[in-house]
């Protein structure tokens, strides 16, 4: 299914920062017009580790720290990439989208269309999102429906190291803008919390993973649990207890917010018949609501019980400990789900 | 004068001192639970913590002039600011620790506090705050009062949008509003002279026909003076200021900040002229306080910022499902 190319001989553990980092690296050696831009980009190497030591290696005409002036140099992306570079921008944080939305989605997105295909904008937008770590309102969201919502742009969201490698050299070089989401957690950083999932096997070479396909990332039988990023690993540790207790549950890495993978969602469902959608961001009009929504026009034949649709309750991000830990979905809440779905 | 200046004076040595007893505490709080391995979400003080330690006279000069009828808007790094607005400190200490008992019940934390009864707020995202003053100067006005609204910032977000338009609608609608620009020469790991265009932002007043001053080196003595000429024109209805004051960040942009990008001899340097020792030497010279009373004055100090850290370690966290609470009114 995969394409990845790789020689499978050369394959090395890395973290998700390192995979963003090694494909930035040989995307900027392959092509000259590539130019990667951002707040803290440069000899700090982004805040979360995406750019870490490319300035050294490619100085500061490429690696350009910017001014905290996202309306200008992301919009600053739309017009380099119209005149011809290949811009990676950086928004440190998908939470301070609120000060540039109209470049993203006014223009970024839709100049393309606008000009009935005449404009091409070849750029990556790579962003921070998640919490989980008392971060509060402000730093924490992973907002992957809002830019899901809107047409024009590709939106990924990928969770493991080779994934991340896979889909960002894709995301490279795609002519099209793409929103590259990448889990604060997930990057592998020394000072958040240390997940074994963050560190995993990476090719070496250059390789590209398709922009628009689910993974299932653990078979089973009983019940299809669907998650983005971090939801994907509470679902796996979901599934680990409810196999003790002898649910075999099927969990798929949905990876690419737009599109979304209808294809494997429903084949997933057709056979397990029974569906858990678990979401870092609000619960209204989110993904939970979307794929609930596939489920019903599409594969409602398949449904023996009601979806259960996991998320924030439409609440912003509390600071304090206990409050964070209530509203976002957590392995516990899926089994919650999963059991009562299933003695019902 | 002389009198006033005095009390003053010693109220800015008493609010940026309380400022840096309470970071120096914070510090340390902030670590609990991060040894030997640091995490960012571990410990009673979890989250991104940005410390003002060195920057303290720009916040306890100017707010000095005002009073709890004028606003003071803040940004992700705002202790010093809050605690010279005179926000409640026993209920700002228990936000940063997560408690029910907090500002904002717990809601908020370090860079989201919001103390009406003071007219304080603050924020995480970067420039933010400065239309949100000029706002209040706008209903100041409005409402015929001689109220002030300040707006403290970065000289990061001096590039920011929001910068540029709500000095041009202060300006365009002469409003009692003054911009504090604290000059640290870092927005996170990017020097000054690689984000700003000019040296320091004083000149960009002129480009929205306003008045710019500059306050060199950190000086409280200086702050105060220009604060005051800066507060006096915004109330008597001569409209808007920017005061840009080159001040120190003793710490990291946040806690566990590795620094990589600064040279090793200028936090050493910058401490060298700390700027709460430099003016405890000028109350002493100019024999506005003996000794006697300096330290009375700080006994005190630490006294109220300890009960406060006490307030907050000994209140209790909200329930899990408060959460839910406070969306709407
Ligand atoms: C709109 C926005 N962009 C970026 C950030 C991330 N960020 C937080 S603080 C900071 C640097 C701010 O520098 P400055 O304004 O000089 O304030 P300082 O931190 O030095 O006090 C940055 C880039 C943010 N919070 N908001």
């Amino acid at each position: 299914m995969e394409t990845i190319k790789a020689k499978k001989d050369k394959i090395r553990k890395l973290t998700g920062s390192k995979a963003m980092v090694q494909a930035l690296e040989q995307e900027l050696v392959r092509d000259k017009n590539i130019i990667v831009m951002g707040e803290d980009v440069g000899k700090y190497g982004g805040i979360f580790g995406s750019t870490t030591g490319l300035y050294d290696k490619f100085g500061p005409e490429r690696i350009m720290d910017t001014p905290i002036s996202e309306t200008g140099f992301i919009g600053a992306a739309i017009g380099a990439a119209a005149a011809g570079l290949r811009p990676v921008v950086e928004l440190m944080f998908v939470d301070f989208h609120g000060v540039v939305m109209d470049q993203i989605y006014n223009h970024m997105a839709k100049i393309h269309y606008m000009s009935g295909g005449n404009v091409k904008l070849p750029i990556v937008l790579l962003t921070g999102v998640g919490g989980g770590y008392s971060d509060a309102a402000q730093h924490s969201q992973t907002l992957y429906a809002s830019f899901g919502h809107l047409p024009g742009m590709k939106v990924v969201a990928p969770t493991f190291p080779e994934d991340i490698k896979g889909m960002l050299i894709a995301a490279i070089r795609d002519d099209n803008p793409v929103v590259f989401m990448f889990h604060k957690t997930l990057q592998g950083l020394g000072w958040m919390d240390q997940l074994q999932a963050s560190l995993g096997p990476v090719p070496e070479d250059a390789y590209t993973i398709p922009l628009n396909k689910a993974k299932v990332v653990r078979e089973g039988k009983d019940v299809t649990i669907v998650g983005v990023q971090m939801m994907t690993i509470e679902a796996l540790n979901a599934a680990g207890k409810l196999a003790e207790r002898g649910i075999d549950a099927e969990v798929i890495d949905l990876r690419s917010i737009k599109p979304i993978d209808k294809e494997t969602l429903l084949k997933s469902v057709a056979k397990t018949n029974r569906l858990v959608v678990v979401d870092e961001d609000y619960l209204s009009y989110g993904i939970t609501a979307e794929i609930s929504a596939i489920m019903a026009s599409e594969g409602f034949h398949h449904l023996k019980s009601p979806i259960v649709r996991l998320a924030i309750p439409d609440v912003p991000i509390p600071y304090s400990r206990v409050l964070e830990k209530y509203v976002i979905p957590d392995a516990q809440d899926i089994i919650n789900a999963v059991e009562n779905m299933i003695t019902v | 004068m002389k009198n006033n200046n005095k009390n003053d004076l010693l109220q800015i040595y008493r609010t940026m001192k309380t400022s840096r007893y309470f970071e120096e505490r914070m510090e340390k709080a902030y670590l609990e639970g991060k040894q030997p391995i640091f995490n960012i979400g571990a410990g009673p003080v979890p989250g991104e913590m940005h410390l003002s330690n060195g920057q303290e006279p720009a916040a306890a000069a100017m707010i000095v002039h005002l009073t709890k009828d004028d606003t003071v808007t803040a940004t992700h790094r705002p202790h010093h600011q809050a605690i010279a607005k005179g926000v409640d400190l026993k209920k700002m200490t228990a936000e940063i620790f997560g408690k029910k008992t907090g500002l904002g019940k717990g809601k908020g934390g370090h860079m989201h506090l919001f103390d009406p009864t003071v007219k304080f707020s603050c924020g995480g995202i970067v420039g933010a705050g400065i239309p949100h003053a000029v706002g209040a100067a706008l209903a100041n006005k409005k409402k015929g009062e001689d109220w002030v609204a300040v707006a403290f910032i970065g000289e990061g977000a001096a590039n920011s949008g929001a910068f540029h338009e709500s000095l041009n609608l202060a300006a365009l609608w002469n409003l009692p509003f003054i911009l504090v620009v604290e000059d640290n020469s870092w927005g996170i790991s990017v020097a000054k002279k690689n984000s700003t265009s000019v040296p320091s932002n004083d000149i960009r007043a002129k480009a929205y026909g306003i008045k710019g001053y500059l306050v060199k080196d950190n000086d409280p003595v200086e702050m105060y003076k220009v604060s005051k000429e800066a507060v006096d024109r915004a109330r008597n209805g001569g409209g808007p200021s920017i005061i840009e004051i080159e001040t120190y960040r003793f710490l990291g942009h946040f806690q566990g900040d590795p620094e990589l990008y600064r040279n090793k001899e200028e936090v050493p340097t910058l401490r060298g002229k700390d700027p709460i020792e430099r003016l405890k030497n000028h109350l002493l010279k100019e024999n506005l306080a003996t000794p006697a009373e300096i330290s009375a004055l700080e006994n005190k100090v630490y006294e109220v910022v300890d009960d406060a850290y006490e307030f907050a370690i000994h209140s209790e966290y909200p329930e899990p499902n408060e959460a839910l609470e406070d969306v709407f009114c």
